[in-house]
């Protein structure tokens, strides 16, 4: 079994601050983690590895600082690390960055499934997973909160989909590439012979030259399709507070619920 | 000079950190308002490598060097003092003791199975009557054929009623023992579950509530001969040497401790206002703030640069009790200044802050009391005192052979 897990470094904060004039993020000053998402996705590949054997391969774009979240991957239990840093990768949008992530992959040879995230928690688009899936040409299983079978001689998956109204079951055939929520367990800590691993290992950098058959053309702000046009903070809601009076409450609770109703919130 | 974490100690700092902060921080206010020790959590800590954190692999630790375990000490007291003092108990004065003083077949017997954290390990030194005062310890190990049988009275040991081993320090010989010849001073390894010993738990503690703090009786507790840990006469200094590994986990869990009383001291001037600002605007507001700032960075620096020595096996017993003297006052003083800047809230349980001031005081009296470390720099620097070299030393941290298995 050879599972991919596609991580990102992000800022330290959801509170994330913009350059008002470039309308890109400030990355200076704030300090960088691993995505919390992609802990979920790193967790459950490592279990896959260790009910079936095989490898777990880290993988992630970014400046070469990035290879931080990559040896937070390898100190949790992955096998391989592999960063993808090139000046000409910076400005991707969500289509190149998943153009770029593909073309590694295909890099490094067969897989059985790849595990991201459910989103980035800085641009929070959801998109990078999906659009790595839609270029591989294999299917995306979004919001997986629990893989509930899973046989790679059969090449089959059955996953539980975490859906605003609901949990919806699909069944795929493999490989494919799955985004799980954080309902999906819980994430091991490193361990401290990984992390003595992960702070001797030499971690291989892939370059723009390195993804031999790519497109050069769709790398970076230049492939990308999509430009961020602004990005601004909206003002602050304001609202007015009313307390909600009543002897019990039963009663209270039978007042709210008849003032949402009249409102049409619910 | 090199003021940098390497990228292990950052990542190991980091894990002990989300460790106290998801498996202590959420049950530790209603553990110490309960008085309760959860021995729960000694597998999570062994699963995690803690309990074995220095020690080599193939005496099944973790095989981390022994900055890792200052860097371990500091974010688990942190959270709470508790779950610190496992650490200098179990790791610092029991199985540090055993990885220098033990021979080849007392390691695999009794270190192997600590450094997995299959056993507890606990110490034995203080009693009734013997604190500071260690020559005037009342136990005694009697040589009869291939045993020695002990009796005595073993007090304010932390983990007594949790512990699997024990190491424990008694005189061998009657005849120092009457003339205060600390070389009449032997330990053992001894067994919960030997005939005659019993522990209990002591109550009523100012603070460190939810960890266990007892005692230990011995009525004719038949110990192997092969269970002398060093040879009969060097208990003193095998206690004694304990204690640099004892002390230094206690100064580095200080600094965590003073760390915390910082952070929330810091977040509650942001929020607190008074006179219209917060109160972090205040100049004697800002004052405290300032020493627990200035003291946490000393405070590192003290016990960073012990574990350094330790690492490289040079003799730190000064600078180790620099570092716990200064550490665990500073923690007393920054506590203090906690509770002040929080007012009414921080003299009562709502907020950490009067936990953590309960909790500091007793780092000032174990381990080596505030006196007796003030003496011991005085000696230091007055000349009156020098440190042999010991016929066992703490093994220098060798990050080759410490991974061997």
């Amino acid at each position: 079994m050879h599972a991919i897990v596609c991580i990102k470094q992000v800022p330290d904060t959801t509170e994330v601050k913009i350059d008002p004039v470039r309308g890109t993020l400030i990355r200076e000053g704030v300090p960088s983690i691993l995505n919390p998402f992609d802990t979920y996705a790193i967790e459950e590949a490592l279990r896959l590895k260790e009910q079936f054997g095989g490898k777990v391969t880290a993988i992630s774009m970014g400046p070469p600082q990035a290879i931080e979240v990559l040896k937070e991957a390898v100190a949790m239990g992955c096998d391989d690390a592999i960063l993808l840093s090139d000046r000409a990768f910076a400005g991707s949008d969500t289509w190149a960055t998943a153009y770029t992530l593909s073309q590694a992959i295909r890099r490094l040879g067969e897989f059985d499934i790849i595990l991201c995230g459910r989103q980035a928690i800085d641009g929070d688009t959801g998109q990078v997973g999906p659009g790595i899936a839609r270029q591989l040409k294999i299917n995306q299983l979004t919001y997986v909160c629990k893989i509930q079978h899973i046989d790679f001689e059969k090449k089959e998956i059955r996953v539980e989909r975490l859906l605003e109204e609901g949990r919806e079951v699909v069944e795929s055939r493999l490989p494919a590439l799955l985004t799980v929520v954080k309902d999906i367990n819980q994430p091991r800590y490193p361990t401290f012979k990984g992390i003595r691993r992960a702070s001797r290992m030499e971690y291989p950098i892939w370059t723009a030259k390195d993804l031999e058959g790519a497109n050069p053309a769709f790398f970076g702000l230049d492939g990308s399709p999509t430009r961020v046009v602004r990005v601004f903070t909206p003002p602050p809601r304001s609202g007015q507070t009313e307390i909600i009076q009543g002897e019990t409450v039963q009663e209270q609770a039978t007042k709210l619920v008849e003032r949402l109703l009249a409102e049409k919130i619910i | 000079m090199e003021f940098q974490l390497s990228d292990e100690h950052r990542l190991l700092e980091k894990t002990v950190r989300e460790f106290a902060a998801r498996e202590i921080a959420p049950y530790i206010k209603e553990q110490d308002r309960t008085h309760s020790f959860d021995p729960g959590i000694f597998p999570k800590m062994a699963e995690q490598g803690l309990l074995g954190i220095c020690i080599p692999e193939r005496y099944g630790g973790a095989g981390m060097d022994y900055i890792s375990l200052g860097l371990a000490c500091e974010e688990l007291e942190y959270v709470d003092t508790s779950v610190r003092v496992i650490m200098s108990v179990h790791v610092g004065l029991y199985s540090c003791t055993l990885l220098q003083w033990a021979t080849e077949e007392q390691k695999q017997k009794y270190l192997v199975p600590a450094a997995q954290g299959d056993v507890i390990g606990a110490f034995g030194l203080t009693e009734p009557n013997a604190g500071s005062d260690v020559v005037n310890l009342q136990s005694t190990a009697r040589r009869e054929g291939d045993h020695y049988i002990l009796n005595g009275e073993k007090t304010w040991i932390s983990l007594a009623d949790v512990a699997d081993h024990f190491l424990v320090f008694a005189w061998t010989d009657t005849e120092k023992k009457r003339r205060r010849d600390h070389t009449g001073i032997s330990a053992f390894i001894v067994e919960r579950g030997w005939p005659g010993l019993t522990t209990e738990t002591i109550h009523g503690k100012l603070g460190v509530r939810a960890g266990n703090t007892g005692s230990i009786s011995m009525t004719d507790v038949p110990v192997p001969a092969e269970n002398l840990l060093g040879q009969e006469g060097e208990g003193f200094k095998i206690a004694m040497s304990a204690l640099d590994q004892g002390r230094y986990t206690v100064a580095a869990g200080a600094t965590g401790l003073i760390r915390a009383c910082l952070d929330a001291s810091v977040r509650y001037a942001n929020e607190r206002q008074t006179f219209g600002v917060p109160i972090g605007r205040h100049q004697l507001i800002q004052q405290m703030i300032a020493f627990m700032a200035q003291r946490y960075e000393i405070a590192r620096l003290l016990y960073l640069r012990a574990g350094w020595l330790k690492n490289q096996g040079i003799r730190n017993t000064r600078e180790t009790s620099l570092a716990k003297w200064y550490a665990c006052d500073a923690a007393f003083d920054s506590a203090s200044d906690a509770v002040q800047i929080h007012g009414a809230y921080g003299y009562c349980d709502e907020y950490d802050v009067e936990r953590f001031f309960r909790n500091a005081k007793g780092a000032v009296i174990y381990e080596g009391s505030r006196e007796i470390h003030q003496l011991l720099q005085a000696e230091y620097a007055l000349g009156y005192r020098q440190d042999k070299p010991l016929r066992c030393e703490l093994p220098a941290y060798d990050p080759e052979t410490w991974t061997e298995s």
